[in-house]
C-alpha cells in the first residue's frame, strides 16, 4: 500500500511537469514579459526604461526556454521557465505582480471557499442520494417519470439562471440574505446560505438521474431479488442491500473532486462576491498576472492527482478485494 | 427541509434585518460604508497613479497641498504647507526655486516604525504577526527631511515611479540621482539619506527647498498629488527586515501617513479599513465655497474640526448590480449611476436639469452632478494613409466623419445624458475652455437659437464627396469605403456600442469594421502605429490647459516616441504654439495662443471630440458634505453622517419577505405528500402478499 | 451576380457535418442491424418529437449558414461593389424584424418605448410644447392609426394566425395518417403533434413580428426575437463542431491506448491525465486567449468582422474539442481493453490481420454505440458550457450574437427598475427548450443502443 502510494507519487511528477510547460507555453504565447509589464505599469507615462527595469527585477528579461547565450547546463537553467518552475515544485509560489505573497493569498482565501464548496458538495451529495433512491423506490410508477422529469428539466437549464433568478428574487425582491459579500466566522453562513442551496439545485438534475440509473441497476442484480425472495419488505431491501452497494460507485466516482473543492467555484464566487481562490483565480486571468494563475494550475493539478489516489485507496476500503499493487 | 427551517428560524433570530452585509458588532457606529471594485496595485506613493488607489492613499498621506474641496473653479490651498509656494527665478531665468515651509507640530499616525525596537524584529516575531499594528505604536513629528526623503524615493532603484522620467526634466540633478541609484544593487533597506540630490534640499526642519531647471508653473499640482507626500525613513527601515514582505507587511500595502485616517485593515479581496488618527491634528472644515454651496448645506459645518467620521469601510464590490442594490438598501452611504440604473434614479427635465425620481425622493436620497476634468475621445492615426496626414482629402474624410457621429444621441443612449458634446480637446473648468457661442467647434456645429446643432448629414455626405467618396465610395473604382476602429472589448454592454458605431458610419455609407480585442493588444497596436480609428480617454491630472493639449502635441508622439500623442498627430504651428503656451502662467496672451491651437485642431479633427463625462453621485439623506471633486480624492474627512436616521431607515427598507419562502417549502412538503401515500399503498400490497 | 458568396469556415463545416448525417443515415437504411437500435429509438414517442423540435432548430441554423454579401448599387466606373456587412439566408426570411431597431428597449410587443424622451407635442392645446413621455415606436405598432386598436389588431394577427394553424394541422393529420399507413410502429402522432406545438406558437408570431416586437427589443432597439433565432446557429455549432473535433483524437488515442497497451497505453494515459488535471476553465481561458492573440496578429485575414467573429467560434469549437476528448478517450480505452481479449480480434491477430486494420474493422464497430451515445450527450453540456464561457469572457466574439452574450447583457438588465426581462426570458426559453429536447433525444438514443453505457457531461 506504502509502495504504491509512493509510486503514485513519483509518477504525479512527469505530469506535474508536463502542467507546467502546457501552462507556461500557453501563457507566454499569449502574453510577452513586455505585456504583463505593460499591465502592472499602468497606462499612463511608461517609458520604455521603466520597462525593462521591472522585467529585469522579476528575472523575465532571459530567454523562455533555451539561453543560448549561456554554457553548459545553464543553457536550460538560466531560463525564465526553469526559474520560475523549479520553486513551484517545493510549494514556493513567490510573490504576485502587486508584491503580495501567493502562499499567504491562498491560506487566507482557502477558507472561504470552502465555506462554500463543502456545503455545496455534502448537502449536494445528501439530497441527491435521498432523492434517486426515491425514484429507485417507486420505479416505473408515475412519480418516478415525473421525478425523472424533473431532472432533466433542472439539467437543462444553464447554472447562471439559477444564480441570476435566485440573487434577484431572494436578496433583491424579498431582503432575505445579503445580496453579496463575505464575513468569515460565524456570520459567514448568512452569506454562503443562498449560494449554497443554488449551487445544489444546479447540481441536482444530473447527479440525481445519474445516482438513480445506479440504484436500479443494482436493483436489477440477483442478490436483491434472492433478498425480495425471502420475504423482506421493499423499504428493508433497498436500506440494507441497495443502498449500501450502490454508495460504492457513487462515492468512489466523487472522491476524485473532494480535494479540489479548494479551489472553490469560479462562478458563483464572483457573482456572490466570495474572497476565495475561485474568484482570485478569475482575477489573475483577467489581470493577466501569471504568477497566481500558475499557482493555482499546479496546485489544481497536484489536488488532482491526490483525488486520484484517493479514489484508488478507497475501492479497497470499500472492496477488500481489491489490492493495490 | 427541516435543516432549511432551522436556517431559517436561526437566521430571524440575528434581527429585523437579516440581509445586513457587515457584521453586527458595527451597528450604530459612526462609520462611512463605501466601496471599491478593482484591487489597488500599489499603496506607496511613490507609485501609487490611479484613482482606484488614490480613495486610500489620499486619505492617509498628505502632500504640501490640497485642492480646496468646495471652490470651483479649482484651487490649491496649502496642506501641510503654511501657504502655496512662490516660485523664484534666478540665474536669468535657467532656474526656479521653490522655498515651502511646513507647519511645525504635524504628527504621524501611531506606527510601531517609530519604536527604536521595532526596527531590528526577530524572523520569529514577524512570522507571529497578524497585523503590524499588534506590535508597540509610537509617533514622531513631520519634518522637511521626510519630504526630502521622498522625492529621492523617486529614483529608487527597486520602485517604480511613473512621473520619474517626467520629474528628472525639471528638477535639478533627479536625473544623475536616478543613475547613480541604479547602481545600488544591495538587498534589504536603502538608506537614500545618504546620498544627497542637488535640486531637492532640507533648509530646515521645517523647510525645503526644491530647485527646478527653467520654468515650470504646473509644479505646484504636482506638490498636490501623492507622489509629494512625506514618507518617514523608519517606515522603509521597518518594512525591509526580512520576513515582512511574506506577510505582506510592505509600505506598498501599509501606508504610513500624517492625515485624518491610517489604514489598519487591508484585504484588498474584500474590506479595507481606515480608522480615524488618533495624533490628526485636526483642521477646520472650509468656511467658503462656490455660491449654492450654503443653500446646499455644504457649509454647516464650516470651522468645525474635521474629520467627522471614526471609520471609513470599504468594501470589494466588482459587480455594478450587487453595488446598486446595496445602496438602495442603505448599505452603502453614497453611489455613482450605471447607465442601467438611471431610469430609475434621476429624472432629467425639459430644460436639462436633473434631479432624482420621485421614488429616490421618497427614500430621501439627494443627487450631486459635476463634470470632470477628463475627455473621451475617437481618434484618428496621423501616421494611416487614408484617415491620416495633413491632406485635404483625409482632412475633409475626418470632418464628415466627425460629423456624422452624433455624440448627442450617444450620450443620451449610453451615458443618459451625463455627459456634454467636446468641442475641443479642452475639459469645462479648466483654463483656456470658453463657452457659449464662441466655444463651439464651427466644423461640426453651427450656432441656432442660442445653442450647438450639429451639422446635417448631408453637410458631411458633401464633404465626404469632396474627400473623393461620394455615397461612400471610392469615386474612381467604385468600391466601398471600408474602416477599421480598434477598440477594447470589455463586456456584455460592448455590442450594443459596436452596432451603434456601425449605424452612424453607415449615415455616410461608410462600412465600419470594429476589431475589439483586449487591453494589451489594443496598446501594442496604437504603439505601433497600426491602428486607423480608435477610442480613449484622458483623466487630467492636474487643471491646467497643459495638460490636455500635450496630448496632441508633435514630439508626444506614441509611436515615434512613446509619448502620450496616441493619434501621433503633428502639426508645426501646433507645436510651436504649444511650447510658447506650455510654461506661461495664465494670462489673455495665453488664452489668445490657446484658442488658436484649439482653432488648428478643430480644423484638421485628428480626433472626433467626444465628450466630457459629467459624473452623477447619489447620496443617502444621513451623508452631509458630499461634494464632488474631480480633483481631490482625500474626501473623506469632510463626510458627515446621522448614524441614527441611518439605522432608522436601513430597518425600514429591508424588512424581510417571508412568506414566499414559506410557500415554496410548503409545496416541497405537500409535494413529498404522494410519495408517502405510494409508499404507505405499497407497503400495504407487500404486506398483503406475503 | 447580385450577390457574393462568403463561405465561412463553420458554414462550411456544419454542411458537411449534416452532409455526413445523412450520408450515415442512408448507409444504416440499407444495412439492417445498424437501423435496428435507430429503430429502437424512434420507437419512443418523445424521441421524435424531440427530433422534430431539434430538426427545427437544425433547419434555422442551416438557413443562418449560407453567407453572402448583398451587392450595392452601382456607382462610379469600376466594376461591381459588395457590401462589407454579410448577410445569411436566415437573415433575408427574417427581413421583416431585421434592421427595425427602435432606439432602446421597448417591452413585448409594447407601441411605446421603455426610457422617458423628450418629445414635442404634436396635436392639441399644448401642440409645440416639449413634454418628457414615452414615445412611440418607429417600427412597434407604427402602423397602428391610433392605440386603443391595439388590443383588437393584437387579437385578430394572433387569430388568423391561430386560423393558419389549424389549417396546417388538418394537413398534418392527412400526413401522419398516411405515413402511420407506411410504418406503424413509429409514433407518428408524437412527432405531428411536436410540430403542431410548434406551428401553433410559431404561426401568430410570424403574424404578428412585422408589425411588432413579440419579443421586445434591447439596449440599442434590436428586435430580440431576431436576436434570439441567431444564437441558435451558435449553440448548434459549438454542440457539433467540437465533437467533430474531439472524435478523431478520442478515437485514435482511446482505441489505440486499449489496443497496442505497453509504452503507447502510457504515454496516451500521461497525456490525458496531464490535460485532465489542469482546472477546465483555466486550460480552455488560455487556450482561447492564445488563439485569439495569434488571430489578432493576423487580422489581415480576415476581410470582415463576419470572417473574424466565425473564426473565433471556430477556435472555440476546437479548444472545447481538445480539452474535452479524454472522457471519450477514457471510455473508448476501457472498451478496447476488453475487447482485444475476445476471441475474434486474438483470432485476427493470430492470422497476422495488420494493427490497422483490426482496429478499424474489429474494434471501431463494436465501440460505435459508445461514440454515438457519449456525442449526442454532450451536445446539451456545450451548449451550456458557451453560456458559462462567455460570462468568464473567453467565450464567442462579443459582436456575435448568442445566448452567452444575450445572458450577460440580460445580467445588468435586471439591475433595471422596472425590470427588463425579456431578453433574459428569450434566452431562457430558446436555451431551454433545445437543450430539453437535446438530452430527451440522448436519453432516447441512449436507450435505444445501450442503456447501461454512462456517458458525463462536458466540461463547464
Amino acid at each position: 500500500m506504502l509502495a504504491y502510494i509512493v509510486r503514485r507519487a513519483l509518477y504525479a511528477i512527469p505530469i506535474l511537469v508536463g502542467v507546467n510547460i502546457i501552462t507556461f507555453a500557453l501563457f507566454f504565447l499569449v502574453n510577452t514579459p513586455d505585456d504583463m509589464a505593460r499591465m502592472q505599469l499602468g497606462t499612463k507615462r511608461v517609458t520604455p526604461e521603466a520597462i525593462e527595469k521591472w522585467k529585469a527585477e522579476r528575472g523575465l528579461d532571459k530567454p523562455l526556454f533555451v539561453n543560448r547565450g549561456a554554457v553548459g547546463w545553464e543553457k536550460l537553467t538560466d531560463t525564465v521557465f526553469f526559474q520560475k518552475s523549479i520553486r513551484l515544485f517545493a510549494f514556493d509560489f513567490g510573490f504576485a505582480e502587486d508584491q503580495r505573497d501567493i502562499a499567504n493569498e491562498i491560506r487566507t482565501r482557502m477558507w472561504p471557499s470552502l465555506a462554500l464548496a463543502l456545503p455545496v458538495f455534502a448537502l449536494g451529495l445528501l439530497v441527491n442520494i435521498t432523492f434517486a433512491m426515491i425514484l429507485a423506490f417507486f420505479r416505473a410508477t408515475y412519480l418516478d417519470f415525473w421525478g425523472v422529469t424533473l431532472c432533466v428539466a433542472m439539467m437543462s437549464v444553464s447554472g447562471l439562471f439559477y444564480i441570476i433568478g435566485g440573487q434577484y428574487l431572494f436578496s433583491k425582491v424579498w431582503h432575505l440574505f445579503p445580496i453579496s459579500g463575505f464575513i468569515g466566522g460565524g456570520s459567514a453562513g448568512k452569506f454562503v446560505f443562498l449560494p449554497v442551496v443554488i449551487g445544489v439545485v444546479g447540481g441536482f438534475g444530473a447527479s440525481a438521474r445519474l445516482y438513480r440509473t445506479l440504484f436500479l441497476e443494482e436493483m436489477s442484480r440477483d442478490y436483491v431479488r434472492t433478498a425480495r425472495a425471502k420475504g423482506l419488505g421493499e423499504a428493508v431491501v433497498l436500506f440494507r442491500h441497495v443502498l449500501r452497494n450502490a454508495l460504492i460507485p457513487i462515492l468512489t466516482g466523487v472522491v476524485v473532486v473532494i480535494p479540489s473543492l479548494f479551489l472553490g467555484s469560479l462562478i458563483s464566487e464572483s457573482f456572490f462576491g466570495i474572497p476565495g481562490l475561485g474568484s482570485y483565480t478569475i482575477d489573475a486571468i483577467q489581470a493577466q498576472d501569471f504568477a497566481v494563475v500558475r499557482a493555482m494550475v499546479f496546485i489544481g493539478s497536484v489536488l488532482y492527482i491526490v483525488g486520484l489516489l484517493l479514489t484508488d485507496i478507497s475501492y479497497t476500503v470499500v472492496d477488500p478485494r481489491i489490492r493495490l499493487e | 427541509m427541516r435543516i432549511a427551517l432551522i436556517a431559517l428560524a436561526f437566521l430571524a433570530a440575528c434581527g429585523e434585518v437579516w440581509n445586513d452585509p457587515y457584521p453586527a458588532s458595527e451597528r450604530g457606529q459612526n462609520i462611512y460604508y463605501a466601496s471599491f471594485a478593482e484591487r489597488p496595485k500599489h499603496l506607496d506613493p511613490v507609485q501609487s497613479y490611479t484613482e482606484d488607489e488614490a480613495i486610500f492613499t489620499q486619505q492617509v498621506y498628505e502632500p504640501l497641498l490640497q485642492y480646496h474641496y468646495l471652490k470651483r473653479p479649482y484651487e490649491l490651498i496649502p496642506l501641510t504647507a503654511v501657504e502655496v509656494p512662490k516660485p523664484k527665478v534666478i540665474d536669468g531665468g535657467k532656474l526656479t526655486v521653490y522655498e515651502i515651509r511646513i507647519k511645525p507640530g504635524i504628527r504621524y499616525q501611531p506606527h510601531p516604525a517609530f519604536v527604536e525596537e521595532n526596527l531590528a524584529l526577530d524572523r520569529r516575531d514577524i512570522d507571529k504577526l497578524k497585523s503590524p499594528y499588534e506590535l508597540a505604536l509610537g509617533t514622531r513629528e513631520l519634518t522637511a527631511d521626510d519630504y526630502v526623503y521622498q522625492v529621492k524615493r523617486l529614483a529608487h532603484p527597486r520602485l517604480h515611479s511613473p512621473i520619474l522620467g517626467l520629474m528628472s526634466e525639471y528638477i535639478v540633478g533627479l536625473d544623475r540621482f536616478a543613475k547613480s541609484m541604479r547602481q545600488q544593487k544591495a538587498e534589504g533597506w536603502l538608506d537614500l539619506r545618504q546620498f544627497p540630490l542637488e535640486g531637492v534640499e532640507r533648509v530646515d526642519a521645517h523647510t525645503l527647498r526644491i530647485t527646478l531647471k527653467g520654468s515650470y508653473p504646473q509644479f505646484v499640482y504636482w506638490l498636490a498629488m501623492p507622489f509629494f507626500s512625506p514618507v518617514p525613513w523608519e517606515a522603509e527601515k521597518f518594512f525591509a527586515q526580512p520576513g515582512m514582505a511574506e506577510k505582506n507587511f510592505t509600505l506598498d500595502w501599509w501606508p504610513v501617513g500624517t492625515a485624518a485616517y491610517m489604514l489598519t485593515e487591508n484585504n484588498p479581496n474584500s474590506r479595507m479599513v481606515l480608522e480615524r488618527n488618533p495624533n490628526f491634528r485636526g483642521e477646520p472644515y472650509p468656511s467658503e465655497g462656490e455660491p449654492g454651496d450654503r443653500a446646499a448645506g455644504l457649509l454647516a459645518d464650516a470651522g468645525k474640526t474635521m474629520p467627522f467620521v471614526d471609520k471609513v469601510v470599504f468594501s470589494r464590490e466588482k459587480e455594478s448590480i450587487p453595488y446598486w442594490n446595496k445602496f438602495l438598501q442603505g448599505y452603502y452611504d453614497s453611489s455613482g449611476i450605471g447607465s442601467d440604473q438611471f431610469d430609475q434614479a434621476v429624472r432629467v427635465s425639459i430644460e436639462g436639469d436633473a434631479a432624482v425620481t420621485p421614488e429616490m425622493e421618497e427614500k430621501g436620497i439627494r443627487l450631486s452632478t459635476s463634470v470632470e476634468t477628463s475627455i473621451g475621445y475617437l481618434a484618428f492615426n496621423w501616421e494611416d494613409p487614408l484617415v491620416g496626414g495633413g491632406s485635404e482629402r483625409s482632412r475633409k474624410l475626418r470632418q464628415a466623419i466627425s460629423i456624422a457621429i452624433d455624440v448627442e444621441e450617444q450620450i443620451s443612449i449610453f451615458a443618459n445624458g451625463r455627459g456634454i458634446p467636446a468641442q475641443g480637446p479642452i475639459a469645462p473648468g479648466i483654463f483656456g475652455y470658453r463657452e457659449g457661442r464662441e466655444g463651439i467647434n464651427p466644423v461640426v456645429y453651427d450656432w441656432v437659437d442660442g445653442k450647438p446643432v450639429r451639422k446635417s448629414v448631408e453637410a458631411a455626405r458633401k464633404l465626404l464627396a469632396e474627400a473623393g467618396y461620394p455615397s461612400g465610395r471610392e469615386a474612381k473604382t467604385g468600391r466601398p469605403l471600408v474602416l477599421y476602429l480598434d477598440t477594447v472589448a470589455r463586456g456584455p454592454g460592448d455590442k450594443s456600442a459596436f452596432d451603434w458605431y456601425r449605424r452612424q458610419f453607415e449615415k455616410l455609407g461608410v462600412q465600419l469594421e470594429i476589431r475589439a480585442t483586449d487591453w494589451n493588444r489594443f496598446q501594442e497596436k496604437i504603439r505601433k502605429g497600426s491602428t486607423q480609428l480608435f477610442r480613449l480617454g484622458w483623466n487630467a491630472d492636474y487643471p491646467d490647459p497643459e495638460n490636455f493639449l500635450f496630448l496632441l502635441y508633435g514630439p508626444q508622439s506614441r509611436a515615434k516616441s512613446q509619448g502620450e500623442n496616441t493619434a501621433n498627430y503633428s502639426n508645426r504651428e501646433y507645436d510651436a504654439l504649444f511650447e510658447r503656451m506650455k510654461n506661461m502662467e495664465n494670462s489673455p496672451e495665453r488664452q489668445r495662443i490657446i484658442d488658436r491651437m484649439v482653432e488648428i485642431v478643430r480644423e484638421d479633427a485628428p480626433w472626433v471630440w467626444g465628450l466630457y463625462p459629467k459624473k452623477y453621485s447619489l447620496r443617502h439623506s444621513w451623508l452631509s458634505n458630499d461634494k464632488p471633486n474631480a480633483m481631490a480624492r482625500n474626501n473623506m474627512k469632510y463626510q458627515r453622517i446621522d448614524v441614527a436616521r441611518r439605522e432608522a431607515l436601513r430597518a425600514q427598507w429591508n424588512r424581510p419577505v417571508v412568506w414566499p419562502a414559506a410557500l415554496l417549502l410548503l409545496v416541497l412538503a405537500v409535494s413529498a405528500i404522494p410519495a408517502w401515500a405510494s409508499y404507505r399503498r405499497k407497503e400495504r400490497m407487500a404486506a398483503r402478499a406475503a | 451576380m447580385p450577390f457574393l458568396p462568403v463561405f465561412l469556415p463553420t458554414d462550411v463545416l456544419f454542411w458537411f457535418l449534416i452532409a455526413g448525417v445523412a450520408g450515415y443515415a442512408a448507409y444504416c437504411l440499407r444495412r439492417p442491424h445498424l437501423a435496428l437500435p435507430w429503430r429502437r429509438v424512434f420507437r419512443s414517442g418523445v424521441a421524435l418529437a424531440c427530433a422534430v423540435i431539434l430538426a427545427v432548430f437544425t433547419l434555422a441554423a442551416l438557413l443562418d449558414s449560407v453567407h453572402f454579401r448583398p451587392r450595392l448599387p452601382a456607382e462610379g466606373s469600376g466594376g461591381p461593389a459588395y457590401s462589407a456587412e454579410v448577410l445569411s439566408l436566415l437573415d433575408l426570411a427574417l427581413s421583416g424584424i431585421r434592421g427595425k431597431n427602435e432606439r432602446t428597449y421597448s417591452a413585448p410587443l409594447a407601441t411605446r418605448l421603455y426610457a422617458k424622451e423628450v418629445v414635442e407635442v404634436r396635436e392639441g392645446p399644448d401642440a409645440g410644447k416639449q413634454v418628457r413621455e414615452y414615445p412611440r415606436l418607429r417600427y412597434g405598432g407604427a402602423h397602428l392609426a391610433s392605440e386603443q386598436d391595439w388590443v383588437g389588431d393584437v387579437f385578430a394577427r394572433v387569430g388568423a394566425g391561430l386560423v393558419a394553424a389549424c389549417v396546417a394541422a388538418a394537413l398534418l393529420g392527412l400526413a401522419v395518417r398516411r405515413l402511420r399507413r407506411r410504418a406503424p410502429d413509429v409514433p407518428w402522432k408524437a412527432g405531428g403533434a411536436a410540430l403542431l406545438a410548434l406551428l401553433v406558437l410559431a404561426l401568430p408570431i410570424a403574424f404578428l413580428a412585422p408589425y411588432y416586437h413579440v419579443l421586445g427589443t434591447d439596449k440599442v432597439g434590436q428586435d430580440v426575437l431576431y436576436l434570439a433565432l441567431k444564437s441558435v446557429r451558435v449553440s448548434l455549432i459549438i454542440g457539433t463542431l467540437t465533437t467533430l473535433v474531439l472524435l478523431p483524437i478520442a478515437i485514435a488515442l482511446g482505441l489505440m491506448a486499449g489496443y497496442f497497451r505497453g509504452w503507447v497505453d502510457d504515454a496516451i494515459q500521461y497525456v490525458y491525465t496531464t490535460l485532465n488535471s489542469i482546472p477546465g476553465v483555466l486550460l480552455i481561458a488560455a487556450f482561447v486567449l492564445m488563439l485569439q492573440v495569434f488571430l489578432e496578429r493576423h487580422s489581415e485575414w480576415f476581410y470582415t468582422a463576419a470572417e473574424r467573429a466565425d473564426a473565433r467560434l471556430l477556435v472555440l469549437c476546437v479548444v472545447l474539442g481538445i480539452t474535452s476528448w479524454t472522457g471519450l478517450a477514457r471510455l473508448l480505452r476501457g472498451e478496447a481493453l476488453k475487447l482485444s481479449q475476445l476471441d475474434f480480434v486474438q483470432a485476427a491477430h493470430a492470422f497476422g490481420v495488420p494493427d490497422r486494420r483490426i482496429l478499424s474493422r474489429h474494434l471501431l464497430p463494436n465501440v460505435a454505440h459508445i461514440v454515438i451515445i457519449s456525442v449526442v450527450m454532450d451536445f446539451s453540456g456545450l451548449v451550456l458550457a458557451e453560456a458559462v464561457l462567455s460570462y468568464v469572457g473567453v467565450g464567442v466574439d462579443p459582436a456575435t450574437t448568442s445566448f452567452g452574450t444575450m445572458i450577460n447583457a440580460a445580467r445588468l438588465e435586471m439591475g433595471r427598475e422596472p425590470i427588463v426581462w425579456w431578453s433574459l426570458a428569450a434566452a431562457f426559453v430558446f436555451m431551454f427548450v433545445l437543450v430539453l429536447a437535446a438530452n430527451l433525444f440522448a436519453d432516447a438514443v441512449r436507450d435505444g443502443f445501450d442503456p447501461r453505457v454512462r456517458v458525463g457531461g462536458a466540461p463547464a
